[in-house]
């Protein structure tokens, strides 16, 4: 199953490559917040907390546009019936999985970066920072894999995407919000302990509750 | 009264495709019901029945891509029931609404598909000089003309050497080289596995020894 998965990941990759579907729209709208922020704020700093929200606002968006892509432009293109007749469910499942965490960490690695270049922020606990836009990513792309394969039968996808994984997102969003603010403030890991945990927790539900419906949405 | 195909003789058979009661509605939209059939190898079975009467739609139920409404589709192998997530290991499947991946070659795809269904490259090259697509194997898929991607799903179908060939309207687009390949296929799964074609071409209907014909069947 692993290895099919991978191949399925694979096959991902070189396609994205390839046909640019959701590199380029996602290029664009990390450049285009990241500069309009910059252009609102001037020389000035913003508390640790409205960096948080603001870090994250613009993670949920930009993975709004890119994720979905994994499920919808092979229903759009016909291409899901090769899959269906290649591979079970569950290794469809975790290979758009893996291609969805890997997008998910190089497009969050982007915007935090040029985040850090534009705003100047100063992150006093890089390491336990790193650890919860980790974990944070992880619980991302597992609930926008299963959404994406959800809205990828549906008319009107662009719309829905967004307003499916906002509220399945909340507990996650608030979470990683939180912890995020303490990182940047220096607090250390025992303070965030809780957050983490609650992250960790919520990522194991949403993979193993995909793993059980997948096989419905993806069959029907 | 439902459509009964008596089952051919089973000794030393390894596989069987058995239907009871076969139904589909889309909404409350009755396109066929109870439908049976007991299929065995050295069969060759054709779907008839005009626009709109469920061939497609009963070929996909057999391909486990759609699910029936009411009634059982059981496939066996030496007498053990398969499980639905690992019907697909049996299906070889060309169809209409099936496509292929246009950013990549004929090779690349052929190749991608036995990576994700784990099988070797070993059968590539026969399967493409089978369908006559070897010369233009490292060509992309879209400069393909509609009857190069008939022969691609072809040689897609009967990469992994199924033991049962779904065949839905398999003739179109192709030339007279090309119907010629299809009939060698035909013959050949009819000998010793199960054939199945979706059709109301007549010449497609004369590689079938049994006829399922979905007009005689009661819809609503």
């Amino acid at each position: 199953m692993f290895k099919q998965a991978l191949a399925i990941c694979k096959k991902d990759f070189n396609s994205e490559i390839r046909t640019r579907y959701a590199v380029n729209a996602l290029l664009m709208f990390i450049i285009v917040v990241i500069s309009v922020i910059k252009f609102s704020l001037g020389e000035d700093k913003l508390s640790a907390e409205m960096n948080a929200g603001l870090l994250w606002i613009i993670i949920f968006f930009a993975t709004s546009n890119g994720l979905s892509r994994v499920f919808v432009s092979e229903e759009e293109r016909g291409t899901s019936l090769v899959l269906k007749l290649s591979s079970s469910a569950g290794s469809v499942f975790l290979g758009k999985l893996i291609f969805n965490t890997l997008l998910t960490f190089i497009i969050n690695f982007l915007i935090i970066f040029l985040y850090i270049i534009i705003t100047g922020l100063d992150i006093k606990n890089l390491a336990l920072f790193s650890l919860t836009i980790g974990l944070g990513n992880l619980g991302l792309s597992a609930v926008m894999t299963i959404i994406a394969a959800l809205i990828s039968k549906a008319s009107s996808k662009g719309t829905l995407y967004p307003v499916l994984s906002f509220p399945l997102l909340l507990p996650l969003l608030l979470a990683a919000i939180s912890a995020t603010t303490l990182t940047i403030e220096g607090a250390p890991i025992g303070a965030i302990a809780g957050e983490l945990q609650m992250i960790a927790s919520y990522t194991i539900v949403v993979i193993t509750a995909s793993f059980l419906l997948f096989e419905l949405v993806w069959h029907d | 009264m439902p459509e009964n195909i008596p089952a051919n003789n089973t000794s030393g058979s390894s596989i069987m495709l058995k239907a009871v009661n076969l139904t589909r509605k889309f909404d409350r939209k009755v396109i066929f019901e109870n439908v049976n059939f007991e299929l065995t190898p050295s069969s060759a079975t054709a779907i008839t029945g005009r626009n709109g009467s469920g061939k497609s739609t009963l070929i996909k139920i057999i391909a486990n891509l759609l699910i029936q409404s009411s009634g059982e589709l059981n496939l066996f192998n030496k007498g053990e029931k398969v499980k639905k997530e690992n019907v697909f290991k049996y299906i070889g499947f060309v169809s209409p609404y099936l496509n292929l991946y246009d950013e990549f070659t004929g090779y690349e795809n052929l190749k991608i598909i036995s990576d994700i269904r784990g099988s070797g490259h070993g059968n590539i090259d026969n399967v493409l000089k089978r369908v006559g697509l070897y010369n233009r194997r490292n060509d992309l898929l879209k400069i393909y003309s509609s009857g190069m991607k008939q022969r691609l799903k072809i040689a897609f179908a009967i990469l992994h050497e199924p033991k049962i060939m779904l065949l839905d309207e398999p003739t179109s687009n192709l030339d007279l080289e090309g119907i010629s390949v299809v009939d060698d296929i035909a013959n050949e799964y009819k000998r010793d596995r199960i054939l199945i074609i979706a059709t109301n071409d007549a010449h497609e209907r004369s590689l079938c020894g049994n006829e399922i014909n979905l007009n005689e069947i009661k819809q609503s």
